[in-house]
């Protein structure tokens, strides 16, 4: 378990070194969401995006990123708002320890 | 098929939004701010037309080390530009010759433009924001 201070405000991981699964755990335990096997996949995907773009998707980039990797089913906005309710480039990226999506609407 | 619906893919038409970015990628904020400003535009469906011009062509150079600068890989983050739906994207000819950049990769929907194609761009758009 990470500390309070860990997290900004929000509770954006501050560091991006600080992040393991089991603070995903954490972080998604705080949103009250239950990870299963689908939410890992577009966990480690936005982990992936940020390695290759070093910044967090907004909504759009990321429904067209996960269709070209993930394959055109997962690749809309409708499933991935079933996995992250709300705004899933905000809160995917949160529970995946990146930092806030600058332009996320 | 008559489409009621305009996209703005039709390199003919001119863009609404063109941002004019003209500072190397490091050492000030300008770069990076006509950056976030085409993602956020973009955002909004506005589909931005970004012009790379004077300095602003080092932005293009590939295998920036972010890290090395404490900041984000300029570079990297325009690698995203495709994802964004940004695919109107022009290089200033002169400048690439300036700087002896002629031969550098440029992203796919690069479109390298002289001076003639330059001030086409500037006269026909309804707005500029320089960076």
């Amino acid at each position: 378990m990470l500390g309070a201070d860990a997290f900004d405000t929000e509770g954006f991981l501050r560091h991006l070194k600080d992040w393991s699964p089991a603070v995903a755990e954490q972080i998604a335990s705080d949103e009250g969401i239950a990870l299963d096997e689908a939410h890992w996949e577009i966990i480690y995907l936005l982990r992936d995006y940020y390695t290759e773009f070093d910044s967090s998707p907004a909504m759009r980039p990321l429904v067209k990123y996960c269709a070209a990797k993930l394959g055109a089913d997962k690749g809309k906005s409708m499933y991935l708002l079933s996995l992250f309710p709300g705004s899933p480039a905000r809160l995917g990226s949160k529970i995946a320890g990146l930092p806030k999506p600058e332009n996320c609407l | 098929m008559a489409s009621d619906t305009p996209k703005a893919s039709g390199q003919a038409e001119p863009p609404r939004l063109l941002l004019v970015t003209r500072s190397p990628p490091y050492g000030s904020s300008l770069a990076r701010s006509a950056l976030d400003t085409a993602l956020a535009a973009a955002a909004f469906d506005m589909a931005p037309a970004l012009l790379f011009l004077d300095h602003g062509v080092l932005q293009l150079l590939p295998q920036q080390e972010g890290a090395a600068s404490e900041t984000r890989s300029h570079g990297k983050v325009l690698d995203s530009l495709p994802l964004y739906d940004i695919d109107r994207i022009y290089v200033d000819a002169a400048a690439l010759l300036h700087f002896g950049l002629q031969d550098m990769p440029l992203p796919a929907a690069a479109e390298v433009v002289d001076s003639t194609g330059i001030r086409a761009l500037l006269e026909g758009c309804d707005h500029i924001l320089s960076f």
